[in-house]
């Protein structure tokens, strides 16, 4: 499997036989502090990749970086093909990269329909004067359907007329997630999508992430769930301390010893009920 | 005390040109705060250029005075765009701050000797603008019913004032219901989720300053109308604060709330101060000399502001569901 | 084995945070002493709500809620503090701008006489306190930061300890880190109650668990009942574990 991903190599920062995002030489600084120092990255098209590693290994500063929320100190990198380099956070959103946040920003004060609508990208009823001349109710209840479907996948349709504040963190979470897969995107980056998720919804979402891919677009996602990485993932990569240091199917990946003593932690498969006390 | 006029200038005030006209800086108000969440304190002088540009452009530049407020509407859109680019880049703190300057700047550009060929300085510009009423279409004569009691110019002036509150109002409506105002009430709540979106919120938040600037533009034109004369002292911080009343009382981000906020709020204006002045002259406000007495209404003033904001920070017509997840 | 006595007795609490809309319904709960229980339950069950009930951070509508017999419902964070419960919420449980020892020093705010002697009890637990004591707690991770919360709720010598989500966002050798601390702590005599979203850990390590759902206590039992439950796999834990 590893053959339709790589060219050569499988090494940190090795080439894809189809990359849809490739980035050279990305550096954050955050005064003495060096958060993201990535030399090369390439992500695979139209499959399911994982960014794992250690919390302030800077996974969510590079998310910021390559989607325009944040400005690097040094890099570049394209996107299908197009520099994205210094482009706006609203703009990358439009060329078909969207990202969701770790720290969830759903607008409270709106209700989840609306939230939903409002991440359609193809409403000309958002510009001022197409807005009052009243043409775009078409658009509105095709968005509309739109939204009620993935809300019911979400298991959030009981919540459609009630305001995003009011839901629990992790329906927020679901919320936000829905939101972003309204505009249709091609990559799509999820930062821990599943964090204060129940497992068993969770496991019924990764039968929709994987209907993603199904349909072309491509996921790149930060979790710490192992047993989701392992599930859908097509490929793993791991930073720590700002650079990567690992990349490969997740089954060899999360049997380098390496990462098992950074991230896995060793009592990873154990049943902690029955460990001895005291360790 | 003469009840009968205390009641007739109450209610009188409530179709009074004034408060239209600060009902129409309310709407702007709504559009910026109650919608978009930007912090406007400086909405006087939104007013104010409406106001003198209109007034330059009919004794200075000797335009037609329908042309002249359409000029002042210009100045009012280039004004919101000196103030906009520089600062909604920036945090919503700064915003305030700049406004609050920028509102002190430009009186004092009004006011100041060295303009005084074209602004009148201090003493501002008076007696223009009578074509207004040469545009009236109502009959001569005197219309009076209940506390009401107008020539037809004044009547005119009325219909004029008011009509443009109704205008304002139906415009916001319709723009708020729609996917643009979606972006606007986004914007309010996290606009860097709405960046992820695809939304360039630069540009609305520049549009929501534009319109909200004209609507209290058009409030500082129907002020020159209803007055003939635009003076700095009128555009002071206290008017702001006036408007910024009228709005948190009516509701900020409410349709009705303008409206409802400048008529309960002038008609207690004026009916405090038809009390007060009652009071005083009957003996019962021996502390107080009568040019205190006017300034007692304005520490009511404040202090109204303050419990509203501690005590129903929603206002008369604001959705309460909507506020409780600020923060 | 622990003692069957309750400590901490939630009897059908009905509780919400805006008018009208009730989040718990007719919710009840035991914990007895020394015990480890877990809550589980699917997203907007009401779990952090429960226990924000039993911290009176919550207005409790209907039941009560008693420590050791005594009626507590209500009653404000900082007199239940004084009685010996600990919370440690899930966000924002470190103040950044202070150190990790300023912090724990605002642990024993109520108590300040007792700093040494508890400094000592936790920096036993969390050695790495002790060593980087002096570091601003804004500066430390996510992992490093709920070690900072925890230690500081400990640093009350809580009889109860209250805990909102400890593993959430930690990379998986940190959560381990923190279960395995819990039931360190536990196995001291603090009788804890902790809500989890990943709830195959939290059934491992915890003696009886309930499993909210709809603001209800829908199930319980042991830990080890609940994890060999077909039904509560399918319902709640899902078994991409043994997939």
């Amino acid at each position: 499997m590893a053959n339709d991903i790589v060219v050569g190599k499988i090494e940190p920062g090795c080439k894809k036989v189809d990359p849809i995002l490739i980035a050279d030489n990305v550096t954050r600084q955050f005064g003495g502090l060096t958060a993201v120092d990535v030399a090369h990255l390439e992500i695979p098209r139209g499959k399911i990749t994982a960014l794992i590693g250690p919390n302030g290994a800077g996974k969510t500063t590079l998310f910021n970086l390559l989607t325009g929320f944040d400005k690097p100190n040094t890099g570049s990198w394209q996107f299908e093909g197009k520099n994205l380099a210094g482009v706006p956070s609203y703009k990358v959103a439009r060329r078909g990269m969207v990202r969701t946040f770790q720290l969830t920003k759903s607008l409270n004060a709106m209700t989840v329909i609306e939230n939903m609508r409002l991440g359609a990208q193809k409403q000309s009823g958002e510009n001022l004067f197409a807005g009052l001349i009243q043409m775009w109710r078409g658009q509105e209840a095709r968005i509309t359907a739109a939204a009620d479907s993935l809300l019911t996948r979400f298991k959030l349709d009981a919540k459609r007329e009630d305001y995003a504040g009011s839901l629990s963190g992790g329906q927020r979470k679901l919320l936000e997630m829905a939101r972003a897969l309204m505009s249709e995107p091609k990559l799509i980056m999820l930062d821990e999508p599943m964090a204060g998720v129940n497992p068993a919804l969770t496991q019924s979402l990764l039968e929709h992430i994987k209907g993603l891919k199904a349909n072309g677009t491509t996921v790149l996602f930060v979790e710490h769930d192992m047993h989701m990485v392992r599930h859908i993932s097509d490929w793993v990569i791991v930073m720590a301390e700002g650079k990567v240091v690992a990349e490969g199917e997740p089954g060899v990946v999360m049997k380098d010893q390496a990462v098992i003593d950074a991230y896995l932690g060793a009592h990873h498969d154990t049943d902690l009920g029955t460990m001895k006390k005291g360790k | 005390m003469d009840w009968i006029q205390t009641f007739n200038l109450t209610v009188g005030v409530i179709l009074d040109p004034l408060t239209a006209a600060y009902i129409l800086c309310a709407i702007g108000l709504s559009v910026h705060f109650g919608f978009t969440g930007l912090l406007n304190f400086g909405q006087a002088a939104f007013a104010a250029v409406g106001a003198y540009g209109m007034a330059i452009g009919y004794l200075t530049l000797k335009l037609p005075l329908l042309t002249a407020m359409g000029f002042a509407l210009l100045c009012v859109v280039v004004f919101a765009l000196i103030l906009g680019i520089p600062t909604l880049r920036l945090r919503a703190d700064y915003l305030a701050i700049v406004t609050i300057a920028a509102s002190e700047v430009f009186r004092y550009l009004m006011s100041t000797s060295a303009f005084k060929d074209v602004t009148g300085g201090s003493n501002g510009l008076s007696q223009f603008g009578y074509d207004f009423f040469d545009w009236n279409p109502i009959p001569d004569g005197q219309y009076a019913f209940g506390p009401f009691n107008w020539t037809a110019d004044q009547f005119w002036l009325r219909v004029f004032a008011f009509g443009l509150v109704g205008v304002a109002t139906l415009l916001v409506w319709l723009m708020m219901r729609s996917p643009w105002g979606r972006v606007l009430k986004g914007i309010r709540e996290d606009e860097d989720a709405v960046r992820s979106l695809g939304k360039n919120v630069f540009s609305y938040k520049l549009q929501s300053l534009i319109i909200g600037g004209l609507f209290a533009g058009l409030g500082g034109i129907v002020f020159v109308l209803s007055m003939s004369n635009v003076q700095p002292q009128t555009f002071v911080t206290n008017f702001t604060f006036m408007v910024w009343t009228v709005l948190l009382l009516g509701g900020a981000a409410s349709m009705l709330g303008p409206i409802a906020g400048g008529m309960v709020f002038f008609a207690l204006w004026v009916f405090v101060n038809e009390i007060l002045a009652g009071m005083a002259a009957v003996g019962w406000l021996p502390f107080l000399d009568p040019a205190q007495v006017g300034q007692v209404r304005f520490i009511l003033i404040g202090l109204a502001l303050m419990l509203l904001v501690i005590f129903r920070p929603q206002g008369m017509f604001g959705n309460k569901k909507e506020l409780r997840f600020n923060g | 084995m622990a003692k069957e006595t309750p400590v901490v007795h939630v009897d059908n609490v009905t509780a919400g945070y805006l008018p009208g809309i009730n989040i718990l319904n007719e919710c009840s709960l035991t914990a007895n002493q020394g015990e480890l229980i877990g809550i589980i339950g699917p997203n907007g069950a009401g779990k952090s709500t429960l226990l924000k009930a039993i911290f009176g951070l919550v207005n409790v509508r209907d039941g009560k809620v008693t420590l050791n017999g005594e009626n507590i419902t209500n009653l404000k964070a900082n007199k239940l503090v004084a009685k010996g419960v600990a919370f440690v919420p899930q966000s924002d449980n470190v103040f950044p701008s202070l150190t990790i020892e300023e912090n724990l020093q605002m642990g024993v705010f109520q108590t300040p006489k007792r700093f040494n002697e508890r400094f000592e009890f936790v920096t036993g637990i969390f050695p790495d306190l002790g060593k980087r004591r002096h570091q601003r707690a804004g500066s430390l991770s996510g992992g490093e930061r709920q070690m900072v919360a925890m230690g500081r709720a400990l640093m009350i010598d809580p009889s109860v300890l209250l805990l909102d989500e400890p593993s959430a966002g930690l990379s998986p050798v940190r959560q381990d880190e923190t279960f395995i601390r819990v039931k360190e702590v536990n196995e001291a005599g603090v009788t804890v109650i902790m809500v989890e979203q990943n709830a195959r850990r939290c059934l491992q390590i915890c003696d009886r668990a309930y499993v909210l759902d709809q603001g209800k206590d829908a199930h319980t039992g042991t830990g080890r009942e609940l994890l060999n439950d077909p039904k509560m796999v399918e319902l709640y834990l899902g078994n991409l574990a043994e997939l």
